[in-house]
Parts: structure tokens; C-alpha cells; sequence
């Protein structure tokens, strides 16, 4: 079989090959050299060592971008999860309806960035201009605090499926011997429910830390960065670096680098995470 | 259903399912939660119907004689953006894109987990190596080489989405034919069946749930992608998120009837696909959270 297959690799890998060299390989490569160079259009390429690197942690817009991303995704995380397993809970108790809020709190999800941020773009600044006469764009705190509206909106439906699905599997014998020890509701939640769920927290703690942090639709329909960048996160001040400031593609390319080693880091701790969780069951 | 039923054998002592009035409460309460939730999306429809003048305002007013429009939001952001257009790009570019990525990610997962060598090895590293790069790390490079080969069309952006997107399907493909006995497939050569033919009878049709799964994740993507359009096909044919960012435009005032009118419509479709098709949504959804 071995043989035969290797026959065919060509006709059934060579199209996906092809288009992963395209679309992946070579610009990630090219990527990776670019930030070592001064260019405008990739042709004209020249070595300039680290310097876009250090122009890169030198700039203020790409050094906020970098405490804004990482205040929203905890923050975010945080909310997200705790409201979603909360929720979860609460869809786990047979009342009936279910599968009708679990469809509701689900949908937002479906929705692109793009459309959800103009959504909440009109429902933010409505409330704001009743309440406090001024619209998204006039302070930095309103772009945060409505990102992270946003962002529970979007993925708490997520989040609770995966919990309902950890919190089902829960052996029902094991809540039943807690009870007949005792424990109080509170106990249960703490000491059996929870504990059992732990591989679906890892896994949501981790969908979330890199949805938040690559976010880049939601952003640049919500806030746009207003006011003056404040509000920019690192993945739109990487496109604003590009495209919006000439001679600094360099520096662009530089800071995706950096982002994407961060990104690296966080998918290789959760692997970590994971795994060593698989060896303790 | 069963399982409540398990449920309550189980738990003859108390039930743990709530019952009586604080069912009650907790339904009250879930409802109430359900409509906040959609609060979103009704003030968006409601004020699709209202005179551009009365929406950032009183955006939670409803629409009265003065302020009430009728379709003309929805007529002007149609004419504005081509948001019908839009839709016809974003469907097209979707669906090719999805087939071709289900077909050729399942056939290359099959050989390079069948095949085993040192090659193949780096292959399958590779591909999974590329689920952990953002978009922002390639945008500029796989932008430019897209104009070089002139892959900067509706038709060209689909071998993108292909390269681009492979890593993850791939993967999921490989993790489920590893799990996939190769007594068949091997019964089925020896039988005389080709490759090729030994794929689309035998090994395909197993593989159909991790194929819904992928081809689920992969449609939400390309659907709601902003990013990648609009870098490789520019403004002038757009789909619906370039669309919509489109008429946002530069820093100058937006027609926020037109902009409500063009939200509703881009949302329609996903509600329907979504009510259509929600129980693989959410399987598939789940299945690739797990796995990814």
C-alpha cells in the first residue's frame, strides 16, 4: 500500500502543497527576513540588522498597543469565562427552554467582527450620549469598556456550550455520594463540579487569551484606535504601522514578529497545559 | 432526552433538576437574559426603518410619523455599496473556497498519515506549525506575492484561503484518519481499487463528520473574513465585511440609515444558515474547539 500511495502523493498533496507554499510558507519566511530589512515594496530590500526591532520597542503607539491588548484580554477572559460557566450552570438544570436560550446566547458568534462592531458602535454611543453626552471616541475607557462588552457578547454562548458539554460529563453517582456525605450546594460546586470541568477551563481560558488577543475586526469597527490610538490593539496597530505610515514597513513587519511569538508562546503553554492535564487522568 | 431520564433514577434522594417555583425564577430569569441578548440586533432592525437624522441620537426610540422611512435606507446602501453584489462575491468566494479546502486538506491528510516518512513528518509539523501564526505575521508578504501571481480575483483568493487555511484541516483530517482502522483500505487495494478510487469509496465517506465539522469552521471564516479580501481583492469587488467597512469610509460623517439597512442584511444570512444547520454548527464548533 505504501508503495501504491506513493505513487499518488503528487495528484492527492501537490494542489494543498502548492497553495500552503504560497500562502504560508513563502510569505512567513520572507516575514521573518523582512524584519531585519529596510523596504517599501519587498524588492527593494535592504539589511538593517535589528534596527527595525529596536524602532519597533521604541515607538509609544506599538508600546500602548501592547498594555492595552494584554489589560483587555485579561480582563476579558475573566468575564468571559466566569459569566459563561455560570450561565452553563444554570442551562444544566433540565429546566425546560433550554435548548431555545442556548440557541439565543450561541448566535452572536456567528456574526463578523466587522458587522458587530458598527452593532455595538450604535448601542454604546446611544447610551452614552443619554447619559453622558459624549460618544465612544471622546475617552480611551469607553473604547476599552465597550470592547469588552463586545467581546462577552460574542463569546460567552461559546464558552457556556463547552461548559455545559464538561459539566454533563460529570458522573451523576459522584454528585450523589457528596450529597449523602453533606456538602452543601456550594461544596458540590467547589470541591466535585469544578474540578471535574477543569480540562473544559483550560480549554476556554485558552480559546479566549488568543481570540482576545488577536483581535483586529472588532476593533477597527468599534473604536478605529480613537482617540488618537489609545484604543488600538496590537494586531490594528500592526496594520496601521503597514499602511498607514510610509517608510516604516519595516517596523510593521518587525512588531508582527514579536506578535507572533507572543501568540507562539500562549498556543505552546496551553499544549503544555493540556498535556500534562491527559497524563494526570 | 434519555439522559434527563438516567438523571432522575439516578437521583431518587433529591433531584437535581429543578422543579416548582424556583423553575420558575431561574426560566423568568433566562428569558429575560435571551431578549437582552437580542437587544443588539432589534435596536439595529428597529432603527434600519428610521431617517438617518434620528439614529445616533435616540437610537432607543421607535420609529414615529416623522422619523419612519420606510425601505429607503435599505434602497440607498443597496445603490451606495452593491451590497447585493457583495453577497453574490461573499457566497461565491465561500462555498468554492470550502469545497476545495474539504476535498483537498481530507486527500492530503490521508496520504501524508498513510505514508510514513521523514518528509511526510516535516509536512504534517508544518501544517500544524501554521495554526499557531497569526495573520498579521504574513499579511504584508502574502499580499504582495498574491498581486505577483496574480491571484488578486474572486478565483485566486480561493487557492489563498487554501494555503492559508490548510494547516488546521489538515490536521483535524490526520487526527481522525489516524483513528481510522487501514484494514479496509488495504482490503480494498488488494481488491484492485486505485488510490484514488480506494479515497472517494472507502476512506471519504468515513471521514464525512470531520469533513462537516471543517467544512463548518472553514465557512464561518471565510464568511465574516475582513482582512484577507480586503488586502488581495482591494474595494472593488467586495465582500459583505469589506462592504460594510466601505461605507464607514475615511473620518467624515457615515449615513447611519444606510449603515443600520446594510447591517440587517448582512446578518440575515447567518441567522438563516445558523437556524438551518445548528445542530452541526454546534457540534462542529465544539469539535474544533477541542481539537484546535
Amino acid at each position: 500500500m505504501q508503495k501504491a500511495l506513493k505513487k499518488y502523493f503528487p495528484i492527492f498533496a501537490l494542489p494543498t502543497v502548492l497553495a500552503f507554499i504560497v500562502g504560508f510558507i513563502a510569505p512567513f519566511l520572507m516575514g521573518i527576513y523582512l524584519s531585519f530589512c529596510k523596504f517599501r515594496t519587498v524588492t527593494n530590500a535592504t539589511f538593517n540588522g535589528f534596527e527595525n526591532y529596536s524602532k519597533a520597542f521604541a515607538n509609544q503607539d506599538f508600546l500602548n498597543a501592547l498594555v492595552f491588548t494584554v489589560k483587555f484580554t485579561v480582563v476579558s477572559v475573566v468575564t468571559i469565562n466566569v459569566l459563561s460557566f455560570l450561565l452553563a450552570l444554570l442551562l444544566t438544570k433540565g429546566i425546560k427552554g433550554t435548548n431555545v436560550f442556548r440557541t439565543v446566547f450561541f448566535m452572536p458568534n456567528l456574526i463578523g467582527g466587522i458587522v458587530l462592531g458598527y452593532i455595538w458602535q450604535l448601542i454604546i454611543n446611544g447610551v452614552l450620549l443619554k447619559f453622558v453626552g459624549q460618544d465612544i471616541y471622546y475617552n480611551a475607557n469607553y473604547g476599552f469598556w465597550g470592547l469588552i462588552v463586545l467581546m462577552n457578547w460574542q463569546q460567552i454562548g461559546y464558552m457556556m456550550i463547552i461548559y455545559v458539554a464538561g459539566i454533563q460529563n460529570v458522573p451523576g453517582e459522584l454528585i450523589e455520594a457528596a450529597k449523602i456525605d453533606g456538602a452543601s450546594p456550594w461544596q458540590i460546586l467547589k470541591s466535585v463540579t469544578i474540578p471535574m470541568v477543569m480540562s473544559s477551563v483550560t480549554i476556554c481560558i485558552f480559546l479566549t487569551l488568543t481570540n482576545s488577543f488577536k483581535l483586529f475586526d472588532q476593533n477597527l469597527a468599534l473604536t478605529a484606535g480613537l482617540p488618537a490610538r489609545k484604543t488600538a490593539m496590537l494586531a490594528l496597530d500592526i496594520y496601521n504601522t503597514f499602511y498607514g505610515r510610509i517608510g516604516w514597513e519595516g517596523v510593521g513587519q518587525a512588531k508582527a514578529v514579536v506578535f507572533f511569538i507572543i501568540v507562539a508562546v500562549i498556543s505552546l503553554t496551553q499544549l503544555v497545559a493540556t498535556r500534562s492535564k491527559e497524563v494526570e487522568n | 432526552m434519555a439522559r434527563s431520564k438516567k438523571e432522575k433514577d439516578l437521583d431518587l434522594v433529591e433531584s437535581p433538576v429543578v422543579t416548582g417555583s424556583q423553575g420558575i425564577v431561574l426560566t423568568i430569569f433566562l428569558t429575560f437574559l435571551s431578549v437582552l441578548f437580542l437587544v443588539p440586533i432589534i435596536v439595529v432592525f428597529i432603527n434600519s426603518f428610521k431617517s438617518k437624522l434620528y439614529i445616533s441620537d435616540q437610537p432607543f426610540k421607535f420609529p414615529n410619523a416623522d422619523t419612519f422611512v420606510g425601505l429607503r435606507n435599505y434602497t440607498d446602501g443597496a445603490v451606495k455599496i452593491g451590497i447585493f453584489q457583495s453577497m453574490g462575491w461573499s457566497l461565491f468566494i465561500t462555498v468554492s473556497s470550502v469545497i476545495v479546502i474539504v476535498f483537498l486538506t481530507a486527500m492530503t491528510a490521508w496520504v501524508i498519515t498513510r505514508i510514513k516518512s521523514k518528509f511526510t513528518s516535516i509536512l504534517y509539523f508544518l501544517f500544524s506549525f501554521s495554526m499557531i501564526v497569526p495573520f498579521q505575521m504574513v499579511m504584508f508578504t502574502l499580499t504582495f506575492i498574491a498581486n505577483r501571481l496574480h491571484l488578486d480575483n474572486p478565483v485566486g483568493i480561493i487557492f489563498i484561503y487554501l494555503g492559508f487555511g490548510s494547516g488546521l484541516s489538515v490536521f483535524m483530517f490526520s487526527g481522525f484518519v489516524k483513528s481510522v482502522p487501514i484494514a479496509m483500505e488495504e482490503a480494498a487495494m488488494i481488491d484492485g481499487c486505485t488510490p484514488i478510487q480506494t479515497f472517494f469509496h472507502i476512506v471519504f465517506p468515513m471521514l464525512k463528520p470531520t469533513a462537516i465539522t471543517i467544512a463548518i469552521l472553514n465557512a464561518m471564516w471565510i464568511w465574516n473574513d475582513y482582512l484577507l479580501p480586503y488586502l488581495v481583492l482591494g474595494t472593488e469587488r467586495k465582500t459583505i465585511p469589506i462592504a460594510i467597512q466601505y461605507l464607514r469610509g475615511g473620518y467624515g460623517s457615515v449615513d447611519m440609515g444606510a449603515m443600520m439597512a446594510m447591517l440587517v442584511l448582512a446578518i440575515i444570512p447567518i441567522i438563516v444558515f445558523y437556524l438551518s444547520c445548528q445542530k452541526y454548527i454546534i457540534k462542529g464548533v465544539v469539535a474544533g474547539a477541542v481539537k484546535g
